[in-house]
């Protein structure tokens, strides 16, 4: 008999088995105990010849076992008048005897033996089994993709995609992505800009799943999607200028080890992918959910590669310094992200100091020439600093902050300089400007980060939008939670 | 047969009707909004005295910052004293 479209019994026992449990298999002669005192209904779960020696119900469609939210098999259930009154898990003698009301059942078997997970709770089938019975909890439209049709030509035509290829959002798969975190799928994060749509739970899990997510970077992408939707990051500005720009996140905490990310050798190239497909998540997420586009909203001149994605992890434990979410006011030991409106990577090569003051000079030199050398103030900055170029820095107690601020002093810019004819080149200030002085940076427009591999004396510069500061895009940093 | 779940919004634009234009600006009021890129209010200044010129009543608006949308109160502000509207958009 199968049990799908079958009707529960209203009184008496039922036991769920799978011959796939040792201990279900070690229970069977006390199930044909019971058959023969009373009302016993047992379900099957794999095998519907299992046990043999009682009548059991085919429920290896799981349906039953769904309804009875069944995790562990054996489980033993007692009905009265159409509802359950008590419930026992595994193999317990005296559990089993407290509920079947008969004593001495199963005297030849050891005392306790722990039960299997049951079938339904399977990953993978969990879900199916939600789909079935309409439990999902989603409420994204449906989008049906024809037998002949080729899914992932059909997400491109529908303009779902950056240009690469996207995992299909089955449902299958979104439910599976949002057993990653703890949230309601129906829980709105903000209003997704350009075109602020209501951005849900559910919405990100969609993308993150397109984007090649697993389940466990979804508190993350939900921490990056937080940050992004943050006023002061202005993403609205990020997406519609002309400039470089996108969000650059960089991961710090527990969590970076947790998901396996990458902070060192080739951190901010490819190969990694919850670094690559956290940050094409939140691409993603602006593109689908926003509507912000290229060559529509989006009005980049050139954009960068980093519009793909653009997310690494900071290398905390080879460092001296505090975490970068530490310096930004995140609790130690708490994982976060910040986002910096940022673009490309410009190479330090400094192969030849070994003191900080030459070092913080060469830095400095570079970091003058963002934009152009004769813009000043220019944009905000991320400097990642490679591990053979902070032990330099470790070595003479120079702390983050005091790199900071020895760079600030250094991007101080003669206006000689910087007026508009000076070196041959039309781009400049006023000429009004030549006896002042201008620093490259607005006070907390650059940021540091360690990461990299242990070899190579070659730091980075991410370069920023015209737009930092409060009037545009500030770094925002959010912590990661469950 | 596959089942995807819907990554956009959902939202298709709404589509507005354009408001008639007017057959002349005299007796109008010309709003001009300044989005505070460099040098748009040497356009806009020009803008302004051509208008004005012509005896047509022009008010001038700013934008805090071209980097963000306009602030609400200041879009309501001009959606309520003015009957049409110049903006000096990008560069």
């Amino acid at each position: 008999m199968q049990a799908s479209g079958q009707s529960l019994p209203s009184d008496g026992l039922i036991v769920v088995v799978k011959r796939d449990c040792p201990t279900c298999v070690l229970t069977e002669p006390v199930l044909a105990e019971l058959a023969g005192l009373g009302a016993l209904t047992v379900y099957t779960q794999d095998d519907p010849t299992f046990p043999e020696s009682v009548g059991a119900i085919d429920d290896t469609g799981l349906d039953m076992s769904h309804r009875l939210g069944i995790e562990v098999v054996p489980t033993v259930i007692r009905r009265q008048d159409g509802k359950e009154i008590d419930r026992t898990y595994g193999w317990d003698r005296s559990e089993w005897e407290r509920i079947t009301g008969f004593q001495g059942i199963g005297a030849d078997l050891p005392a306790f033996r722990p039960g299997c997970g049951a079938k339904n709770v399977e990953p993978g089938i969990v879900e199916q089994l939600k789909i079935r019975f309409g439990e999902t909890g989603l409420t994204s439209r449906h989008i049906q993709i024809g037998e002949g049709e080729d899914a992932f030509e059909a997400m491109f035509e529908r303009g779902w995609s950056d240009g690469l290829p996207v995992v299909p959002p089955t449902q299958e798969r979104v439910l599976r992505m949002l057993a990653g975190t703890i949230r309601d799928p129906q829980e709105l994060l903000g209003l997704c800009p350009p075109n602020l749509a209501p951005l849900t739970v559910e919405k990100v899990a969609i993308n993150a799943v397109m984007a090649g997510c697993k389940p466990e970077y979804l508190p993350v992408v939900l921490a990056a999607v937080e940050a992004v939707l943050d006023p002061a990051f202005t993403m609205h500005g990020v997406l519609a200028t002309t400039m470089f720009v996108g969000p650059v996140l960089v991961v710090n905490g527990p969590v970076r080890r947790q998901i396996g990310m990458n902070a060192k050798g080739n951190a901010l190239g490819q190969g990694n992918r919850a670094n690559a497909t956290i940050g094409r998540a939140v691409q993603l997420i602006v593109r689908n959910v926003g509507g912000g586009r290229p060559q529509e909203v989006d009005r980049a001149t050139l954009g960068n590669p980093g519009k793909y994605t653009y997310c690494f992890a900071e290398d905390e434990e080879g460092s001296s310094w505090l975490p970068l979410s530490v310096e930004r006011g995140v609790a130690p030991g708490v994982s976060a992200v910040t986002v910096f409106a940022g673009f490309g990577l410009q190479g330090v090569v400094d192969q030849k100091s070994r003191d900080p003051e030459s070092l913080s000079r060469s830095m400095a030199e570079s970091l003058k020439a963002i934009h152009n050398v004769k813009l000043a103030p220019a944009c905000d900055a991320m400097l990642v600093v490679c591990p053979e170029h902070e032990r330099t820095f470790r070595a003479a107690g120079w702390s983050r902050q005091r790199l900071l601020e020895q760079l600030y002093r250094l991007c101080e810019v003669p206006g000689a300089d910087l007026i508009a004819g000076a070196k041959g080149i039309a781009e400049g200030r006023p000429a009004s400007d030549s006896t002042k002085t201008f620093n490259k940076f607005r006070p907390d427009g650059l940021l540091i980060v360690r990461a990299g591999g242990g070899a190579g004396m070659f730091s980075g510069i991410i370069g920023g939008w015209s737009s930092g500061g409060a009037a545009g895009s500030l770094p925002v940093t959010k912590e990661v939670k469950a | 047969m596959t089942t995807l779940l819907d990554p956009t919004s959902e939202q298709s634009p709404t589509s507005r009707e354009r408001l008639a234009r007017p057959d002349r600006l005299q007796g109008l009021t010309v709003g001009l909004l300044d989005i505070s890129k460099p040098r748009g209010d040497v356009f806009l200044d020009r803008i302004d005295e051509l208008l004005s010129g012509r005896g047509i009543v022009v008010k001038r608006y700013m934008k805090p910052t071209v980097s963000r949308p306009a602030p609400l109160p200041l879009a309501q502000q001009i959606g309520t004293e003015v009957n049409v509207m110049i903006e000096g958009l990008a560069d």
